[in-house]
């Protein structure tokens, strides 16, 4: 592994100023399980490292607002998960945090970091002899014609077809929430579903974030519709996988007819992939088997798969139906 | 790398482990399994897959579990750090949990044993062993490649019911 230097920020303007002072590889570690890791593989290879795990201001989560839940970019996945009233009113959130990686991730694991967790693409984490657009641009994907069972169905381009792989994401996408940015400059806000871009041919590229900004907390505006919600994962095991297909849903019934849906997909696409036509084509309708397949199928709409890979467009179609027809239960 | 580059630093951490209190001069890249492993000779503690992916390396940071192998030494600067080792110290008796794995055979080889108590021990008292089915998804961190499953489960049933009345 590479040597680095260690630095630890006391306040989150520090650490931005760190950040813009430092070269181009200068990394953040928060909770550390996709930076470490990937640094052993020689996947990423810093040479400056801006501990931000000290920022207690990050740390706090506020779901007691009237108009929105704030999550601290730092507090720990394990925490929001079991959050009393995300737990009761917001399934959808917490399900995508405790379906995600293992208690002890969990505990270790922030919140804002888990937003830019990257691929589990093999050839991405293998390095050499294969070739890889995101790990080195321009040396081509090893993917496309290799062993791509779990690669991308949407969003993927010539360049790349690696998969996003969190579940979070998805939750966040499909409840618009919005994330606050800290930069040398100041804060921004963006929404969640526009943090993340396609690979298009710069797959080396994977957010809208500038290099020396950090995301500091994450809102989500309070819904009545997210209590009849699920984030339903659909993985090679039960427990402890990524997603071979997801959805995260929420529907809102008057006398039996779907008032307002949301759909957001995830372990297919390259990025968090919300699913409007989907929603818009449930509105009005009866919420059966029948119409939560049909939206199923439009929210897939556009797929492009290899032999391998096909098999995951019918089911994540059908992993969208039977989230619907969960989250129609807790209505 | 040449351990002798130049832009090698060192870092000096403190942590108390397994109640002991420790001054340590750290390689910044040194993962907290490490430096149990071969700077404190808390071999307990196991590298499977160094990946967080197996659970061998279960330790306890501030009373909840983490996978050492993913943990940064440097992560674990000021805080109270448990160990397979700290579990039962002094010729006390074993900790439930530990009797329970011997009771209920929940092991063959044995490597992933202590990260499966580790990882036990937090899930108790998480309160996510309410269940069978609580217990095998809160533990589904943790890689048993002999397939004692049927065994772990049943003693940290059986764990649980005394760590609760003890």
């Amino acid at each position: 592994m590479q040597p680095f230097v260690y630095t630890r920020a006391a306040t989150p303007d520090e650490a931005v100023r760190a950040m813009a002072s430092s070269g181009p590889d200068t990394r953040f570690l928060a909770g550390g399980t996709t930076l470490f890791d990937l640094m052993k593989l020689g996947v990423e290879a810093p040479r400056t490292i801006v501990d931000v795990n000290s920022l207690a201001a990050l740390s706090r989560l506020d779901t007691s607002g009237s108009n929105e839940l704030v999550f601290g970019a730092m507090a720990r996945m394990s925490d929001v998960a079991a959050d009393p009233k995300l737990v009761r009113e917001y399934p959808v959130l917490s399900e995508s945090l405790w379906r995600a990686a293992s208690q002890q991730v969990r505990n270790m694991a922030s919140v804002g970091g888990n937003l830019l967790q990257r691929t589990r693409c093999e050839y991405f984490r293998s390095g050499e002899p294969f070739a890889c657009n995101k790990r080195e641009p321009g040396s081509g994907c090893a993917a496309r014609d290799g062993i791509n069972r779990g690669h991308a169905l949407l969003g993927g381009s010539g360049a790349c077809i690696a998969v996003y792989p969190g579940d979070w994401a998805i939750a966040l996408v499909a409840l618009d929430a919005v994330i606050d940015i800290l930069g040398p400059r100041g804060e921004r806000s963006i929404s969640v579903e526009a943090l993340h871009v396609e690979p298009r041919d710069t797959p080396h590229i994977e957010s809208t974030l500038g290099r020396d900004e950090l995301i500091v907390r994450i809102r989500v505006p309070a819904s009545p519709i997210a209590r009849a919600s699920t984030y339903h994962k659909i993985r090679d095991r039960e427990s402890y996988a990524f997603a071979l297909a997801s959805a995260a849903v929420a529907v809102t019934l008057e006398r039996d007819i779907v008032s307002d849906a949301r759909i957001a997909i995830g372990g297919v696409a390259t990025r968090p992939w919300r699913a409007r036509d989907a929603e818009r084509g449930l509105v009005g309708q009866p919420l059966t088997l029948d119409t939560a397949l049909r939206a199923g199928h439009a929210a897939l709409a556009g797929a492009s798969t290899t032999p391998a890979n096909q098999f995951r467009v019918e089911l994540a179609a059908r992993t969208v139906a039977d989230a619907l027809m969960i989250a129609k239960a807790r209505g | 790398m040449s351990q002798r580059d130049a832009r090698v630093s060192r870092l000096e951490m403190r942590m108390t482990v397994n109640g002991t209190a420790y001054t340590l001069d750290l390689d910044p890249r040194s993962s907290l399994l490490d430096v149990l492993r071969e700077r404190l000779a808390l071999t307990g503690t196991k590298k499977g897959c160094d990946h967080g992916q197996c659970g061998a390396c279960t330790v306890h940071v501030n009373g909840r579990r983490v996978v050492s192998c993913l943990t940064l030494a440097i992560q674990a600067d000021g805080t109270e750090v448990t160990t397979i080792e700290g579990l039962s110290r002094d010729g006390a008796p074993l900790h439930p949990m530990q009797q329970a794995f011997i009771d209920h055979d929940a092991l063959q080889c044995g490597y992933c044993t202590p990260g499966q108590i580790m990882a036990a021990v937090a899930c108790v008292h998480e309160r996510h062993a309410s269940s069978k089915d609580e217990i095998r998804e809160y533990m589904s961190g943790n890689i048993c490649r002999c397939g004692a499953y049927v065994g772990i489960v049943a003693a940290i049933e059986d764990a649980a019911s005394k760590m609760a009345s003890g």
